[in-house]
């Protein structure tokens, strides 16, 4: 299978291509769409207010710079900004953070008109010794189809941590692969969805330790409402020779509509001796006891669901280091619940 | 007044409460006594409307509202307050914001103006020492690994902040050392007014020695069987249920 291209529907994968079972492109998209125009991006998007650069993207097309190079303490903010109708669109980016950096990306994927195809190319190198937290939130219409991949390259002793926060569209994927070099490397990979409609999430990653003593945590929890669908893919990779890795991966997930979907694959494959590994998957609903307890209480049944829910998610945005972007999500995540 | 009348309640398809009928006037203190599995749990979560708890026949009305017809965060707005036998843990909200978030939802519900967040805290911090409970303990997601008793003084510092007017206590003493067990008491004690009326749920005349109960009555086999004084208490300290129960063939 060829890297996706939207621009040739020979590489969309089906639901035959493992990787993509249980989010199946083609079946959403049989030709490809016509090239979306170029748009001015406006405003600051959804991370305003922590300011630091922009780099930005409007259907595709980078309004000024494609790349980025962090130095020092340093706040990006990333905008892939997709407006338009029926068309589609790929953005390319790179990012780097020199040795020592301290990097917060900010990154916002805003999606207005109907129907779009946006394709979103990322990679990030970290230097060793750095550090680069990614932030994503990301807001499309119910119609739209998005699939977002970064590739993320770590040197040693760099530290990388990521939160995405999604509401699904049509299908809206979004793939994470590292490369772990292990040596005290260390990798927080965390998301969070939240679904109603007929709303389509896929958090695919992929964190493969090729070198000793990396660590690499991972808490993905999502809540699925009507008939919306979760995906998660976790997959954690220890060669030969990673021997002292540390990595956990937890995936829970709250299904609230009887005809909402969970499905769910975590992987952990291990070559290596003397690891330290552990992976949980859990899919549930509300508590009901506790939710009697709340409404003896006080509070209406709706709220107290609203209560709840939100602190089941809110352990996610709680793993969060920076404070104002740690706020900021649990704003932005509290208002779409 | 709380006026139960011949109140039928099951859980799933079994009959647990059998025609019980019970009246406690504003400004009393009830206890209520039982062999294990007698349906005293039962009547508390009747009362406050658990799911699973249905009431096929009879009424229950606190001053004049129908209970039974109402869901239970309205029930909570009409000063019902059911001190849980097992208080639920709530992951991921702390005691601070919940117990904030129920006395202004009940207020709202009641047409009252909602506490602001430092008239709360002032509010809770007063309350909390009353308990001599750590205030530290209250920003950890409420009941999330504390102890049984301080599951319990829990239970009672969010009656001490919602000032119900309907307390039903489901054996708050179980668990509770005996300092606690004093501190608990003078909490609920300091709740006593002619306007609210208290159902305590025992299985010891130990809690009723701090909380003086006005009638004791003994709940079996679904229903009230006997109604007494406070000495029905000792009697049934001295002499068990036997009396009380059906006779084996
Ligand atoms: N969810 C349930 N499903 C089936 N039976 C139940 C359920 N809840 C309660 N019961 C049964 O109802 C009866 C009364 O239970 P309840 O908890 O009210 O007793 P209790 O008087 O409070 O007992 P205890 O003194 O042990 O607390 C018991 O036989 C119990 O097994
Ligand atoms: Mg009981």
């Amino acid at each position: 299978m060829s890297a996706l291209n939207i621009r040739d529907s020979s590489t969309f994968p089906s639901r035959r291509v493992e990787a993509w079972k249980y989010s199946d492109l083609r079946r959403w998209l049989r030709e490809a769409p016509e090239v979306s125009s170029a748009v001015a991006v406006s405003g600051d998007g959804p991370w305003a207010g922590l300011g630091g650069d922009q780099l930005a993207f409007g259907n595709g097309a980078a309004a000024g710079a494609d790349a980025f190079v962090g130095s020092g303490e340093q706040v990006l903010r990333l905008r892939f900004v997709s407006e338009t109708s029926g068309t589609g669109h790929t953005a390319a980016a790179r990012i780097s953070a020199r040795p020592g950096a301290r990097l917060l990306l900010l990154e916002s994927h805003e999606g207005a008109g109907s129907g779009y195809v946006a394709h979103n190319r990322l990679e990030i190198d970290v230097a060793p010794g750095a550090e680069v937290t990614r932030l994503v939130l990301v807001e499309e219409p119910e119609d739209a189809i998005s699939v977002t991949e970064a590739e993320v390259r770590l040197g040693e002793g760099a530290r990388y941590a990521q939160t995405i926060a999604a509401t699904g569209a049509k299908l809206q994927r979004l793939e994470t692969r590292i490369v772990h070099p292990g040596q005290g490397a260390d990798v927080r990979m965390d998301g969070v969805y939240a679904l109603s409609g007929a709303r389509h999430v896929d958090l695919t990653s992929v964190v493969d330790h090729q070198g000793p003593d990396g660590r690499t945590s991972q808490l993905a929890k999502g809540v699925v409402r009507d008939t919306a669908r979760g995906v998660f893919q976790g997959k954690i990779v220890v060669q030969r020779g990673a021997d002292g890795t540390d990595a956990r991966m937890g995936h829970h997930a709250l299904i609230l509509g009887e005809r909402a979907e969970i499905d769910a694959k975590p992987e952990l494959i291990i070559y290596a001796d003397d690891v330290q590994c552990a992976h949980g998957n859990t899919v549930g609903n509300l508590d009901e006891s506790a939710l009697f307890y709340m409404q003896q209480r006080g509070l209406p049944a709706d709220e107290a669901r609203a209560l709840l829910t939100q602190a089941f998610l809110f352990e996610v945005i709680d793993r969060i280091d920076h404070e104002g972007a740690r706020e900021r999500v649990r704003e932005w995540l509290g208002d779409r619940l | 007044m709380l006026k139960i009348n011949n109140l039928h309640v099951s859980v799933g398809d079994k009959p647990i409460l059998k025609g019980l009928t019970l009246d406690v006037p504003a400004g009393e203190v009830h206890a209520v006594m039982g062999p294990n599995g007698a349906g005293k749990s039962t009547l508390g979560y009747a009362l406050t409307g658990r799911p699973g708890y249905e009431a096929t026949q009879g009424e229950a009305a606190w001053n004049g509202a129908d209970l039974l017809a109402l869901d239970p965060a309205e029930r909570a707005a009409k000063g019902v307050f059911l001190s849980f036998q097992y208080p639920i843990e709530i992951p991921g909200v702390p005691a601070l914001t919940f117990v904030r978030t129920a006395l202004n939802a009940q207020k709202r519900a009641r047409g009252e103006e909602e506490v602001s967040a430092p008239a709360f805290l002032k509010l809770v911090r007063a309350a909390s020492q009353k308990l001599r409970m750590d205030f530290d303990m209250l920003k950890r997601p409420l009941n999330v690994g504390f102890s049984g008793g301080e599951k319990k003084r829990m239970e009672i510092l969010q009656m001490a902040l919602l000032e119900p007017s309907l307390l039903i206590l489901d054996e708050t003493d179980s668990g509770l050392d005996i300092d606690a067990l004093r501190i608990v008491a003078d909490g609920v004690n300091a709740l006593r007014s002619p306007e609210r009326a208290m159902v305590v749920i025992t299985h010891y005349q130990r809690l009723l020695d701090y909380i003086r109960p006005d009638r004791v009555h003994v709940l079996a086999g679904g229903r009230i069987v006997a109604s007494g004084g406070p000495e029905l208490a000792h009697e049934l300290e001295a002499e068990g249920y036997d009396k009380y129960l059906p006779q084996a063939a």
